[in-house]
């Protein structure tokens, strides 16, 4: 089969990013221009800050992928760009680079979805990770348990009723004063707290068993901290830290392991930028090892937003026959497996 | 030839010029509530598409580089620099107010561009046409002695976002007769006819709004004197900071 060569794009919150991959899963260029420094000013991301960094970097990002991929702009067999879900001016300004770029070029457009992306990026390091297998997608704005049943075809099993993982770890890190972002600080500090030492809520959906709600245990750790400091008494915070993270993966690793009870796949994968946890990657893997299901993750570097993960999901598209049209425009709100 | 753009408001306009024919090839400009996003792309396409122009006749990307909706700035702005980068050609960013106020070329009063920047605000500018004696060549030599010129277009007062009695007040003092032009018109038509002393008048429609021609046209004079960006250096002129940025510097402001 004639080689096939993506160049995918990524705009949808505050990682500008471009990557060359070659046949769905060898990547030439993965190049990300994180704004997290100027974002940490503001304690998150601030929507308009993040269009305006994303169009002051936008072209630089793409040409250095290129570069760096030493693939020949007119041996890009076509462009891929993240549409929905996400920041809608973020989103917009990838969408709108890209749709123009492949015009000018007289090359495919193909607009792929970001969770699909994240799931995808599980492709790049894993050559024998085919479908059908579960993913756990779990990142800043996303919580989806997800049965991918065909590249390309996904159906949710589950998704969160409020705040997505990533929030919770956010918000958490703020009020404990680890600061922005939450993720990798929580997950730092734990190592030297006590995961037992709050007993914070593992919430339960009762209408779907494999929905997730995190806006209650967020609020319990406001709570506890709240009477404790109403009561005249400190709080370890690396004891919070892991108390809080151990509550997390535990609602994370038992969802998980429900469906894989029920669907009995051989294959788990999970994927977005909370996936780098190590806490929650230990979890899950030992999880799935009780289970004899094959476990799958992706190096930290394609669990947080990145091109690579787009050029991915957008060589299957491409291989379908999605091809999108110049009137693609930005969903902030689209949902997984939906084709626009 | 240039490809202009102005997606900077409600309008939605692109077009392809030729400096060297002094022609509009084409424009295609729509007032629609519907996003530019969706718009945009597919109205150049129709325009290459219908005159039958190569992409690789474009010399540069005009694009109405603000101030305007930050978004609609965006996609204007982003779209030229993906076209301008995958054609290896310049951007050439005109200022969003010129290029409204550049719609009524040669006009006898002031010009004032209003653009609606919410808040009471308005994008805006004042402008001015002087008589310039032709010397674009030998042969118009000739026609200097008959009387030719052109018209240059000066700043009295260079684009910004003010508030619109600040405007009037200036319009007042400047004591000429004014045409105003913009989307600003059906917002602060009442607060002129009240507060306006001078002799006032609007621009009709067809020639108040933005026009990727007048976009065009300027851009090619900016590209005679080498007013050029790469693709990757092009950033939109917001005029305003995020209100995130402010609400942050006039905080540190209050603590320091």
């Amino acid at each position: 089969m004639k080689d096939i060569r993506i160049l995918g794009i990524e705009s949808s919150c505050d990682e500008t990013a471009a990557s060359v991959v070659l046949n769905g899963r060898k990547v030439l260029s993965n190049i990300i221009s994180s704004q997290i420094d100027i974002h940490t000013l503001y304690g998150g991301v601030v929507p308009e800050i993040a269009s305006r960094k994303h169009m002051e970097r936008i072209d630089r990002v793409v040409n250095a992928a290129l570069k760096e991929s030493k693939v020949s702009i007119d041996d890009i067999d076509a462009i891929a760009v993240t549409y929905g879900p996400g920041l809608v001016g973020a989103l917009l300004v990838g969408v709108s680079y890209a749709k123009s770029y492949a015009w000018a070029l007289n090359k495919p457009l193909v607009g792929v979805h970001h969770i699909e992306g994240h799931i995808c990026a599980n492709y790049i390091e894993h050559e024998d990770l085919k479908p059908p297998f579960i993913s756990l997608v779990v990142s800043g704005g996303h919580t989806h348990l997800v049965k991918v049943s065909d590249y390309g075809k996904y159906e949710i099993l589950g998704r969160t009723r409020d705040d997505a993982a990533g929030e919770a770890f956010d918000k958490v890190a703020r009020v404990i004063g680890l600061g922005y972002p939450g993720g990798p600080k929580i997950d730092k500090v734990s190592y030297e707290g006590n995961p037992n030492a709050y007993s914070f809520p593992r919430a339960k959906i009762s209408e779907n068993e494999y929905d997730f709600s995190f806006s209650g245990l967020k609020s319990a750790v406001l709570n506890e901290l709240n009477s404790l400091k109403m009561n005249g008494q400190t709080y370890v915070q690396a004891d919070v830290a892991a108390s809080f993270q151990q509550a997390v993966v535990d609602v994370l690793v038992s969802h998980s392991m429900a469906a894989i009870d029920e669907y009995k796949p051989e294959c788990f994968a999970i994927a977005g930028g909370v996936a780098s946890n190590s806490h929650l990657r230990k979890a899950m893997e030992e999880a799935c090892a009780a289970k004899g299901v094959r476990f799958y993750m992706p190096s930290p570097v394609y669990c947080t937003d990145n091109a690579a993960m787009i050029a991915v999901a957008g060589y299957h598209e491409y291989l379908a026959g999605n091809i999108s049209g110049w009137d693609l425009n930005a969903i902030p709100g689209l949902k997984l497996g939906e084709r626009n | 030839m240039i490809l202009a753009i102005d997606s900077s408001g409600l309008t939605a306009s692109v077009a392809i010029t030729d400096e060297e024919q002094d022609t509009a090839i084409a424009e295609y400009t729509v007032n629609l509530k519907k996003t530019h996003s969706e718009t945009l792309l597919p109205m150049i396409d129709e325009i290459f598409r219908l005159t039958g122009v190569v992409k690789g006749e474009i010399d540069a990307v005009a694009v109405a580089a603000g101030p305007g909706s930050f978004t609609g700035l965006r996609i204007g702005g982003a779209a030229a620099k993906g076209i301008a980068s995958a054609l290896n050609i310049p951007i050439i960013p005109v200022p969003t107010v010129d290029g409204l106020a550049y719609n009524l070329y040669g006009y006898s009063s002031l010009v004032c561009p209003i653009m609606d920047a919410r808040r009471n605000q308005t994008y805006t500018g004042i402008y001015e046409y002087v008589k310039k004696e032709c010397d674009l060549n030998v042969d118009t030599a000739k026609e200097i002695k008959s009387g030719a010129y052109r018209y240059e277009m000066k700043n009295v007062l260079s684009q910004c976002a003010i508030g619109i009695e600040e405007l009037i007040d200036k319009l007042n003092t400047l004591d000429r007769d004014v045409i105003f032009v913009g989307d600003g018109i059906p917002v602060f038509k009442e607060i002129i006819t009240s507060k306006l002393k001078v002799m006032h008048t609007y621009a009709p429609a067809g020639l108040n709004r933005q026009s990727a021609v007048s976009i065009g046209r300027l851009g090619a004079l900016y590209m005679e004197k080498g007013q050029t960006v790469s693709a990757a250096e092009f950033a939109p002129e917001y005029l305003r900071q995020s209100q995130a940025e402010r609400e942050l510097s006039e905080g540190l402001g209050e603590k320091s």
